[in-house]
């Protein structure tokens, strides 16, 4: 029923840039579920999505929609819709018009339209709104309207750019939701652009990491946060101790101790990833002893960076537990939150 | 872009009084001219003719003085160029307005060298070709060369109108079904139309009033309204010229009445402030 989305090799470079926008590019969405491409602004993520609706042409590589090359087909021709971060409704035309339009170009009779409009109304949670003009409507009203533009065309794979950046912190749960439960009813491939990362945790099945129009890992959010494939990944996704050492005999020796990893490395050297909240406190496993440099209250927790071995750890722990700049701490990271991360060059 | 404007009482009342004083300087020069139309005798000092006379009209509708030739040439010629030089314009404003390209400077300059080189200059030359070309003393001709000055007029209001147009509404409708062509018919073209119409009804004004361009690749073959007008100015009957500047002004104030809607639009007024 749901069509299977894949990328392949896809790389753009705009004419006349020194640097391609997105390069070799491979990812493969599965039927009916929701990806989402996340990176910071300029890395290359809505050119992909502009080459997925056919408003790019892509420099080489390939989009599959079930197996079926999509290189050469007019965005119209193309079974997706698309959703902009801006809202997008056409001025000079009501709502009805608005939601109407991709059935209009297709030549559906308007009794027709006027049936679906109302029905594809009700699914956004706009029922009777079909006569308004566009300038009457608040923010999140527009960017439903515009949802159920896209999605009365009934499209095979969904489209999202940033369709919630634009919405106030509220709006944005509540149209998140209303998404997710959209696209899971309609049972629809989709591909959302976000620069929030908790934006793609919270709603993907699967991230896409992109930064300078590269692919860094295409994994289940928890792999972000547990298995980063790099320092750059782990560093994007706020692991914020990243220990260098080396490998030497299955232990990771380093200025803080030395550590025993769950899983294999080679000998060599290498970067420790532990995730701050991971670090417990007491006597245990991997423990370290060290002193207390400064802390931070943030309200749910207190953030401490630890002094050891001429280095600094960052560990957050429960603001009951008595922890106070100057004094001496005790601290140990359970093994199977140490990842080890090959070693790359600082930029 | 249009939005819905909500003014305040003190603000409606301004923009009414600048619009009254606006209607007032431009239709109180007409008012003599109205009265020379439909005069006899009229001598200094009397404020008001002596005796009145439907001579001027008679004149007027007579087929020796041509105005109705005259009338039907500049408005074929005039609609024509309107036309033309809107479609023309239309394009070469979203190519400099929407898209950036190597040389668009230079194109940008080019595009204005009509309105700063003096028109005789190039119109002799032009002359020169459409003899050959068989273009010389003919409608076509003096409709082509119309649009030597009337396209760049086109093409600067439009590029501003397309630089604060959003491209994204058409790919929007692109990935909605719509071809290109159906994306620009039903999104792009009902929301520059405003720029459009204003710069279609300069094109209009331009040509209507154009006098040299039609006099030499016209060789006087083709009678417009302001040949006519510069030929009864010089034979000093203030009356008959009267009624002439009337045939002249009434459709030009027509066709600006009617589209004045437009004008008052914001994206036009944008248009204005990249002139």
């Amino acid at each position: 029923m749901s069509t299977e989305l894949v990328l392949d090799g896809l790389s753009l470079t705009y004419p006349g840039a020194s640097q391609p926008a997105v390069a070799d590019l491979d990812i493969g969405v599965t039927p009916g579920s929701m990806v989402a491409l996340l990176g910071p602004s300029g890395c290359g993520k809505t050119t992909t999505m502009k080459m997925i609706a056919g408003l790019l042409t892509p420099t080489s590589g390939d989009v599959r929609f079930d197996g079926e090359s999509m290189v050469g087909v007019r965005p119209e021709r193309r079974p997706v819709a698309m959703v902009f971060q801006k809202s997008l409704l056409f001025p000079h035309m009501t709502v009805r018009e608005n939601v109407g339009f991709g059935l209009k170009v297709r030549k559906v009779p308007n009794s027709e339209i006027r049936m679906r409009v109302e029905e594809f109304l009700e699914l956004v949670r706009l029922p009777g709104m079909a006569d308004r003009r566009v300038g009457e409507l608040s923010g999140g009203q527009e960017q439903r309207i515009s949802l159920a533009r896209a999605l009365i065309v009934s499209p095979k794979i969904l489209l999202l750019d940033e369709p919630l950046s634009a919405l106030d912190a509220n709006l944005r749960i509540e149209m998140r939701d209303l998404i997710r439960s959209v696209q899971e009813e309609l049972d629809l491939t989709a591909v959302f652009v976000t620069h929030d990362q908790e934006e793609a945790v919270v709603l993907a099945d699967r991230i896409a990491l992109i930064l300078d129009g590269r692919l860094q890992q295409y994994a289940e959010a928890a792999d972000f946060y547990q298995r980063p494939a790099s320092v750059r990944v782990a560093r994007f996704f706020g692991t914020d101790n990243l220990v260098e050492g080396r490998f030497v005999r299955g232990c990771f020796e380093s200025a803080l101790g030395t550590f025993e990893v769950e899983g294999v490395a080679p000998d060599g050297p290498s970067v420790l990833a532990v995730r701050q909240e991971a670090v417990g406190l007491g006597p245990g496993p991997n423990q370290i002893d060290g002193t207390v440099d400064r802390t931070l209250y943030v309200g749910t927790h207190l953030r401490v960076w630890l002094r050891a071995g001429g280095t600094q750890l960052q560990c957050t722990v429960d603001p009951t537990a008595g922890v106070r700049t100057g004094e001496p701490l005790t601290v140990h990271i359970p093994p199977q939150h140490c990842w080890a991360l090959p070693v790359e060059e600082t930029s | 872009m249009a939005t819905t404007t909500h003014e305040t009482p003190a603000v409606r009342a301004s923009r009414r009084l600048s619009l009254g004083l606006l209607l007032l300087g431009l239709l109180a020069p007409l008012v003599p001219l109205v009265i020379w139309a439909v005069a006899g005798e009229w001598r200094y000092p009397d404020l008001l003719p002596a005796s009145y006379s439907t001579r001027p009209v008679q004149f007027l509708m007579s087929p020796q003085s041509r105005v109705v030739e005259g009338l039907t040439n500049s408005a074929i010629i005039a609609v024509s160029v309107a036309m033309i030089a809107s479609a023309i314009g239309a394009a070469a404003g979203r190519a400099l307005g929407l898209y950036g390209f190597r040389g668009k400077r230079l194109v940008q300059f080019l595009l204005l060298s009509p309105v700063i080189v003096p028109p005789v200059a190039a119109t002799l030359g032009i002359h020169v070709a459409f003899i050959r070309l068989g273009l010389a003393n003919s409608l076509t001709g003096v409709t082509l060369v119309h649009l030597i000055p009337t396209i760049p007029y086109v093409t600067l209001v439009m590029s501003s109108v397309y630089a604060n147009y959003d491209r994204a509404y058409e790919d929007q409708a692109r990935v909605l079904g719509a071809s290109g062509w159906l994306a620009f018919r039903r999104v792009t073209l009902p929301q520059i139309f405003p720029g459009l119409a204003v710069a279609g009804l300069f094109a209009f004004i331009i040509s209507w009033s154009e006098y040299l361009l039609t006099l030499v690749i016209g060789g006087g073959r083709v009678q417009t309204l302001p040949l006519l007008l510069f030929a009864f100015l010089r034979g000093n009957d203030n009356a008959i010229g009267a009624v002439l500047s009337l045939a002249f002004i009434a459709p030009a104030l027509l066709l600006l009445l009617v589209t004045s809607k437009y004008l008052s639009g914001s994206s036009t007024t944008a248009g204005f402030g990249k002139l």
